[in-house]
């Protein structure tokens, strides 16, 4: 397949090796390059495009350096850049998504694969492969109309009232906030890590699960005291996948979370995300620097993304290797 | 399977079962498990049919057989692991301590008849937390500390890990991995120990490990177990059970199984002229 | 039964039922977006909502022809630049490749998988915009092709090497050359899994809005050709639901409704194709 595969004679005298031009002629030389010249094309736009994120932020890597991280001020007026509050924003919103969906997503993945019999289980994970199909416009409209309102109404005024007090829970609020965009981006990430961790779950060998059992534990011991760490590499995989995806969202938590470049302490309090001021001011960005500014922070997001996804496979890649090597 | 055919049934009896298992009788023995007339399904497949057998109290019981036979899902009924499997359907009765295991809480039953199985299965945790963790669930009482010692003596490993403990068990090798699963099920104080090919995985070494510790366990717990390897069986027991396509043909105390078997399909199978 | 067991076996029906709830609550989710989308969306689609273009701002009425149209036009784009690719890539990493420049690939392939649609906007911003200085459908079918690619390229790897060894020998020992063993055995015994893997990319891209935000960007009108700005179902919702207008979030929700019907449609179309025999890779 991949690897050399023999030549085969053509119709006519073989003796040794065939000349390069009567390899051309049977085409598959030219089927070889052709195709080649494709799959190199995928490289080059990989490296073309980190290429370009580099370069086309210069500009403000130069002029903030080290300094971008770490400034609060996001004002276009003065050309001052700074990407806390947006990896601020960025990281609250996706930690309060994982809070939210590890629990729910490792919960459901077990009833999938240890409990459900294969025929639900199936169905199940069909619709929630259905689910990860749902774009982000469309988790940003139930979340404007629907979520929203929710959080203004009855969620926050239920928690301000008695805990408002504390930093975390100060209001005021009018519904687009941290927890809002937390909220939606959990919904959004949970079929991930259902179903990564379900197939990890799968993968984990009978016999485990076995002498548990014969040792006496419940069911519920079994699973999660054996069945579980087992498959915890996988399961964390799964998280990391999770958090990947949350951090690069941009339509959902754009339409949600209140757009205001201000580091806060309150869940309540409106904020930004990398990806939402991206996709808000990037065609308003009057001036280079702010541009480039712009394009740093998209640059950020690559790198963390990036990170991320590959601590991810790795992680996915042990476990499942761990399950066929496991006995002696 | 072993080599060496059993021409004219010269397997070596005397030295091990022990001349006191010669003049013994089923009958005069007390019996811990007593099976009877077991029918056993998956789905609408009959798989055993009209098992009927005693365990003896304190004595190694093994069951042999060509492959599929039903040995091993004769064994699995011992501690209802069947029941993992949902279109599994037994009928009959099944006493421990004359009383009907089908119709207790499954998960006291587990704790009193463990189970070692094929290959080594130990958890992905270290030694100590392999051994501890059936104490620990069940709540039984004592240090831990000694008892992992205790169990992990009887399992005839602890010289060779007591420096070790916090390791994790996928670092020993197979014939360790074992001898931990062995410990592990000690550890819980079964009055019943099921065995499934506990060897078949391992190397010839470790096979003879582990077969000297079985006759020493009998002292602790009760031992059940399923071997395709007869040499085995004539070895380390004092009955065997002869099962041929999901039916018992055979029972008896194993130098008489051995040397005169009853049934011609005994002599067949033990002589290696089929399984 | 002792108290401790009694406990022990309570805990554990408890937190069985509870990993049942978690299963129960991910799917109803579905199910509520859907219902959501019915009720605030279906009674807004009508014909006017299909075959007009929006009215000036303000107005009431009208509809998302344009965007209906955009959105296929992108898609037609993506398509050209990201099926070939992919295609043809994924051919050479299951037929022709070595392992080392294999594994490179798809690397390459799993990064630009991995990379935020916005990031690939601002590429795709440099790439076309910058250049063509000005928004075009062919900006934002340059960014939606190269989210194509990696799922084309896999998935025509994974179908390919699926092929049984024996089709392919028996072709070869016909003495048929390797390409044409390709393209006339190999290749049609896995079209159907190459062809359902490219219909759920496009299902995928089409939902995508981030992407559009700066390349196609937008358009109250028709768009004509490929080298002016052209509206899209999702860049429309974006917009509309954000706005200040009633009448605009009931044209958001109809439009939502029509994007998410095609995309599911195609989901089940394709996963129920590919259901039947072959495994869905997961992307």
């Amino acid at each position: 397949m991949a690897t050399a595969t023999p030549t085969l004679p053509s119709a006519g005298p073989v003796a040794g090796s065939r000349s390069f031009l009567s390899k051309l002629r049977e085409g598959d030389e030219i089927a070889r390059l052709i195709t080649f010249l494709f799959a190199a094309t995928v490289v080059l736009i990989t490296v073309l495009l980190v290429y370009e994120l580099w370069i086309d932020s210069t500009l403000a890597r130069h002029k903030f350096g080290w300094h971008f991280f770490v400034t609060q001020t996001w004002d276009p007026v003065m050309d001052e850049y700074g990407a806390l509050p947006f990896i601020y924003g960025t990281l609250v919103s996706s930690t309060l998504a994982l809070l939210i969906a590890v629990p729910l997503g490792i919960g459901a993945s077990i009833f999938l694969a240890e409990l459900a019999p294969a025929r639900i289980s199936d169905t199940l994970q069909f619709f929630i492969d259905l689910l990860a199909a749902v774009p982000s416009v469309i988790y940003g409209l139930l979340g404007i109309f629907i979520v929203v309102p929710i959080m203004r109404e009855w969620i926050y005024p239920a928690i301000n009232k008695p805990l408002g007090f504390l930093p975390l829970f100060k209001g005021p609020s009018y519904g687009p906030c941290f927890l809002t965009a937390g909220m939606v981006l959990a919904i959004m990430v949970i079929p991930y890590i259902i179903s990564v961790s379900r197939e990890v779950l799968l993968s984990v060998p009978r016999d485990q699960r076995e002498a548990a059992l014969a040792l006496g534990s419940t069911r519920w011991e079994s699973t999660w005291k054996v069945v579980v760490p087992f498959a915890k590499t996988g399961i964390m995989g799964s998280v990391f996948l999770a958090l990947a995806r949350a951090l690069g969202e941009t339509m959902a938590v754009t339409m949600v979370i209140g757009n205001t470049p201000k580091i806060a302490a309150s869940l309540f309090a409106p904020g930004y995300s990398i990806a939402a001021v991206i996709a808000n001011e990037f065609t308003e960005a009057t001036g280079e620097l702010y541009t480039q500014a712009l394009i740093g922070l998209g640059l950020v997001l690559f790198l963390l993304t990036f990170i991320l996804n590959g601590l991810a496979r790795l992680l996915i890649i042990v476990t499942t290797q761990k399950g066929s090597k496991v006995s002696a | 399977m072993q080599s060496s055919p059993n021409q004219g049934l010269s397997v070596n009896v005397a030295a091990t079962a022990g001349a006191a298992a010669t003049k013994e009788n089923i009958a005069a023995l007390s019996l811990r498990m007593k099976i009877s007339k077991v029918n056993f399904y998956y789905g609408s497949k009959q798989i055993l049919f009209d098992i009927s057998m005693g365990v003896a109290d304190k004595r190694v019981t093994a069951l042999i057989g060509p492959s599929g036979c039903g040995k091993s899902t004769l064994l699995r009924t011992l501690n209802r692991m069947h029941e993992t499997v949902a279109t599994s359907r037994l009928e009959g009765e099944i006493l421990l301590d004359q009383q009907n295991i089908l119709v207790q809480d499954v998960t006291s039953l587990r704790r009193r008849v463990g189970m070692v199985f094929q290959r080594p299965n130990p958890f992905p945790k270290s030694i100590f937390d392999n051994v501890a963790y059936g104490p620990r669930i069940n709540g039984m009482k004592g240090p831990i500390g000694e008892t992992v010692e205790k169990s992990l003596r009887h399992a005839a490993l602890w010289e060779e890990v007591k420096d070790q403990l916090h390791k994790s068990a996928y670092d020993l090798s197979g014939g360790q991995q074992q001898r931990l699963c062995i410990a592990r099920a000690l550890a819980v104080e079964p009055e019943v120990l099921l065995l499934d090919e506990p060897c078949s995985a391992l190397d010839p070494i470790s096979t003879a490990k582990i077969e000297e510790l079985l006759v020493e366990l009998k002292n602790l717990t009760t031992i059940v177990i399923v071997t395709h390897n007869m040499q085995q069986a004539a070895r380390v027991s004092d009955f065997t059970a002869f099962l041929l396509t999901g039916q018992m043909i055979e029972f008896n105390p194993t130098p008489h199984l051995f040397t005169t078997p009853g049934d011609p399909r005994t002599e067949a199978y033990i002589t290696g002229r089929f399984g | 039964m002792n108290a401790r067991l009694r406990w022990r076996k309570f805990v554990s029906n408890f937190m069985l039922t509870m990993t049942g709830v978690c299963a129960f609550v991910s799917v109803a989710v579905l199910f509520l977006i859907l219902g959501y989308l019915l009720f605030n969306g279906g009674t807004s689609i009508n014909w006017a909502f299909l075959t007009q273009l929006p009215k000036p701002v303000g107005e009431e009425g009208g509809g998302m022809a344009n965007a209906i149209v955009g959105s296929a036009k992108l898609l037609l784009g993506a398509s050209l630049l990201g099926v070939p690719i992919g295609f043809l890539g994924g051919i050479y990493l299951a037929e022709f490749s070595g392992a080392k420049v294999a594994s490179v690939v798809r690397y390459a392939a799993d990064l630009l998988n991995g990379v935020p649609s916005i990031v690939i906007g601002i590429f795709a911003f440099s790439m076309v915009v910058r250049p063509f200085k000005g928004f075009s459908a062919l900006a934002g079918a340059f960014a939606l092709g190269l989210m194509m690619i990696p799922i084309t390229l896999r998935s025509t790897e994974e179908f390919l090497n699926g092929v049984p060894r024996m089709l392919r020998e028996g072709a070869m020992a016909l003495g048929a050359s390797k390409w044409k063993t390709i393209a006339t055995v190999i290749v049609p015994a896995a079209y159907r899994g190459i062809l359902t893997a490219i219909l759920l990319a496009l299902a995928r891209v089409a939902g995508e809005a981030a992407p559009l935000l700066f390349t196609s960007f937008g358009n109250r009108f028709w768009s004509q050709g490929w080298t002016q700005p052209t509206a899209a179902l999702p860049e429309m919702i974006f917009r509309y639901a954000g706005s200040a207008y009633e009448d605009w979030h009931r044209q958001a929700w109809a439009a939502g409704l029509v994007l998410l019907g095609l995309i599911l449609i195609i989901n089940i179309l394709a996963r129920t194709i590919l259901s039947r025999g072959i495994a869905v890779p997961r992307s």
